[in-house]
């Protein structure tokens, strides 16, 4: 089966949501919509405090290159722009605070774009829809999507897969999308390659989802039989841009470097999705689904969530957290950030909230002892880097070796951390190594 | 939203990831224990119950060694429990002849813990494999008792009919590396063909020859060796590398005739299956990279075939270990794994 080489068998917990069908919660009392959500420069308001907004509005322009404008995701007044918590950022950042009013009324803008007029959208009218309606990756680094499609005039795509692989453990939001709104997710496929000059596409969908399978294999048939689903081995990180371009293509990505390098661009199934819906309904990115589940949630969910919706709230719809749950992730379990607060909000890459306690000593955090140079982390590195000695590295601050042994291609996949059977904290040394090494490099850029 | 019931618990924050898989250091090695008993059984068996008063011994040196050194260097004083230390005192005295007196172990397991180990940071510091180390500590020290005093239940000198002098009470190595002295013709074709013989090979292959106490039986070593394989506890490369380079060394002289025996015979006396299933498989003193695991296969099985055909010793097994322990951080260096994606060419634009 295609697959990539390294990589681990976590246990998967899919269980406890897969078959829970996509619900769509209710527009909460009040939003909160980070500026900051996506990868590259924070959105720049474009209302104020008192102002009436509807769903779907533009409450926040996109600023530079990297960036991506921001909706109101439910309908009612601006209270307040102010800096709050976020799920992924150190500090509060700067949101934009709405309170719902009596309707939760779309925005006259959004409205259903004809068969034609759609057969008719060039491929740069494709790419300003995606980048106006605020398309980020959904996968989880939140990419602006439009410049994702908008590669180098000189660089030649002749490969776009669609990202389905859902790696991590307990996630099931796009396993659910794919069995409910295939043809979305193929016609978002058709798009995208539309706007990238292709005629065809792959679909990776990891075999431990052969109802998606199945069902994105019967739907491609019938609405766009040029995209082709191909199952890849359930490993983690098999979702991961380079290792299923490894898989697929057998191509490799260059160290630092971008798909698009190498010919292929990688989109996220939600993403894909996301897409058709902006071009069929001309629908901005407001909300996604999101796999609130663990053991710590009483009714694990796949919930369609509007942006901004404190986690507090999607508790509540869920039945509210076990007595249990003691640990709070935004994400998966592998590569997702554990929480402090209950009152983040949903962002465009949250792909699940996930809730441990301490029922399986999987969850519980390891007592670390000295590396034994066991050498696992090193057999299933995806990217074949020596975890342990970059990680040691980073400790004794040798930043120009464990640059050399490459420390700044690690993912922080965490497959390393995972494994480790002396519990070493890996994945935060190397993090730890690669902050001051770009500190590091923002000083001598400074001092210039 | 319910906003009455406000739920005001505190959360774990650590970083990512936050799932572990449930087994560690101390798990990994009690593996290793079990793995090695079999090996203490054949010695009971073939040698009779002094030999576990050696290993009891020898561990129980090698656990207090490892306690005291913690009290010493203000170390968590129950990492003498994690099964490394039992790992160290099992397989010194595995090196052991079977006759040694009492202190013997005790010494070179406190030499092994201590000087080896402790000195050196504890575990996953030490640059060489402690119980090997311990044991050429006793080499050194006590030559004599050390490569003497083997015990003979079948093997060479009873089963095969040969009444030799020069040849009674050594090992079957021992009895290889005599033979080049050997001045007359016949004798020397005698004991040849006997080496070579298939019940002196089931003999190897069993355990009942005379050697030190956890070598001699390949079987007893194979099979918890290839479970470990399996489970992957221990990397397949070193052994396939060590054993497989002893195999071809060995086949080559052989066929050239620098060596008077088959390369099976090589395969299956001394030290190598311990030595390469149990020694060149420690974590701490061997590469971490598959290369690295293979350079140190191969170097190890090149030095033991230098060792055995042309050194000074019967045996080389252990310094061979002991010198590629050495090499290993410079393989290390040399060997890192090339990244994905490094050097990797852009895609031709066309």
């Amino acid at each position: 089966m295609i697959t990539f080489r390294g990589g681990i068998h976590p246990p998967e917990f899919k269980e406890l949501a897969e078959e829970k069908p996509i619900e769509i919660m209710p527009a909460p009392k009040q939003v909160v919509i980070p500026l900051s959500q996506h990868t590259g420069a924070p959105a720049k308001p474009v209302v104020n405090v008192g102002d009436e907004v509807k769903v779907g509005t533009l409450i926040a322009e996109p600023v530079g290159m990297i960036s991506a404008p921001v909706h109101s995701s439910i309908a009612g007044k601006v209270k307040a722009i102010e800096p709050w918590v976020h799920p992924v950022l150190p500090v509060p950042t700067k949101s934009i605070i709405i309170e719902a009013g009596e309707e939760d009324e779309l925005d006259p803008e959004i409205k259903p774009r004809s068969d034609n007029e759609i057969e008719e959208l060039k491929p740069d009218d494709i790419r300003e829809i995606i980048r106006s309606a605020g398309i980020v990756g959904l996968g989880g680094a939140a990419f602006p999507t439009a410049v994702k499609v908008t590669p180098p005039k000189d660089a030649k795509i002749d490969t776009l897969i669609i990202n389905g692989a859902e790696c991590e453990p307990f996630l099931t939001a796009d396993d659910r999308l794919m069995r409910e709104k295939p043809e979305g997710i193929i016609n978002g496929a058709r798009i995208l390659a539309k706007v990238l000059g292709l005629e065809r596409a792959f679909i990776a969908i990891e075999h431990n989802k052969p109802e998606a399978i199945r069902v994105m294999t019967e739907t491609a048939r019938s609405v766009w039989p040029e995209a082709e689903v191909l199952t890849v081995k359930t490993k983690y990180p098999q979702g991961a841009e380079k290792q299923l371009i490894s898989a697929i293509l057998r191509r490799e990505v260059p160290a630092g470097g971008l798909p698009f390098m190498v010919g292929v661009v990688v989109q996220n199934a939600g993403t894909a999705y996301a897409v058709w819906e902006a071009v069929a309904k001309r629908k901005p990115l407001y909300e996604r689904v999101v796999t609130v589940t663990g053991p710590g949630i009483a009714e694990p969910k796949n919930l369609l969530v509007r942006i901004g919706t404190l986690a507090a709230d999607v508790i509540s719809h869920c039945g509210g957290l076990r007595p249990s749950a003691s640990k709070f992730i935004s994400g998966g379990p592998m590569m997702g950030i554990a929480q402090a607060s209950l009152e983040v909000p949903v962002i465009k890459g949250t792909s699940g909230m996930l809730f441990l306690d301490s029922s399986k000593r999987l969850f519980a955090v390891a007592e670390e002892s000295s590396c034994i140079r066991c050498g696992h982390c090193v057999g299933i590195c995806p990217m074949k880097l020596v975890p342990a000695e970059i990680a040691r590295m980073a400790e004794y601050e040798k930043l120009e070796d464990a640059e050399r042994w490459g420390i700044l291609d690690c993912m922080e996949c965490g497959a390393c951390a995972f494994v480790c059977p002396a519990g070493r904290r890996l994945v935060q040394w190397i993090k730890y190594g690669k902050t001051l090494i770009f500190a590091e490099r923002s000083r001598k850029k400074g001092n210039k | 939203m319910n906003s009455e019931v406000k739920d005001t618990r505190k959360f774990l924050v650590t970083p990512s990831p936050h799932l572990k898989a449930p087994f560690n250091v101390k798990m990994v090695m009690y593996v290793v224990v079990i793995a090695l008993l079999p090996a203490l059984g054949g010695a009971i068996h073939f040698f009779g119950l002094y030999s576990l008063w050696l290993v009891l011994i020898s561990v129980a040196t090698a656990v207090l060694a490892e306690f005291f050194a913690n009290l010493a260097f203000k170390r968590p004083l129950d990492s003498c429990l994690d099964g490394s230390a039992i790992i160290t005192g099992m397989l010194l005295a595995y090196n052991l002849p079977p006759t040694v007196p009492l202190w013997m172990p005790a010494v070179g397991s406190a030499f092994a813990i201590i000087i080896v180990k402790a000195l050196f940071g504890g575990l996953g510091h030490n640059f060489l494999n402690p119980a090997l180390a311990g044991r050429a500590f006793l080499m050194a020290s006590w030559p004599g008792k050390m490569t003497s005093g083997w015990i003979l239940r079948e093997g060479l000198g009873t089963t095969s009919g040969i009444q030799v002098d020069a040849f009674s009470g050594a090992t079957p190595l021992a009895v290889v590396q005599k033979l080049k002295d050997v001045a007359d013709p016949a004798l020397a074709e005698t004991t040849r063909s006997a080496l070579n013989d298939p019940s002196m090979l089931k003999a190897l292959f069993f355990g009942n020859v005379g050697g030190v106490l956890g070598e001699t039986s390949a079987l007893l070593l194979l099979i918890p060796a290839i479970i470990l394989i399996a489970i992957r506890v221990i990397d397949w490369r070193i052994p396939l590398a060590y054993i497989g380079t002893v195999a071809l060394g060995t086949l080559a002289a052989y066929i050239f005739k620098a060596t008077p025996v088959t390369p099976v015979f090589h395969l299956l006396s001394g030290g190598l299956m311990l030595g390469a299933l149990f020694m060149a498989t420690d974590y701490t003193t061997t590469p971490m990279t598959p290369l690295g695991l293979w350079i140190f296969g191969i170097g190890c099985g090149v030095l033991t075939v230098l060792i055995r055909l042309w050194g000074g010793y019967p045996e080389g097994v252990s310094y061979s270990i002991l010198l590629m322990n050495v090499a290993t951080p410079l393989i290390d260096r040399y060997t890192r794994p090339r990244i994905l994606g490094e050097n990797a060419k852009k895609k031709e634009k066309r």
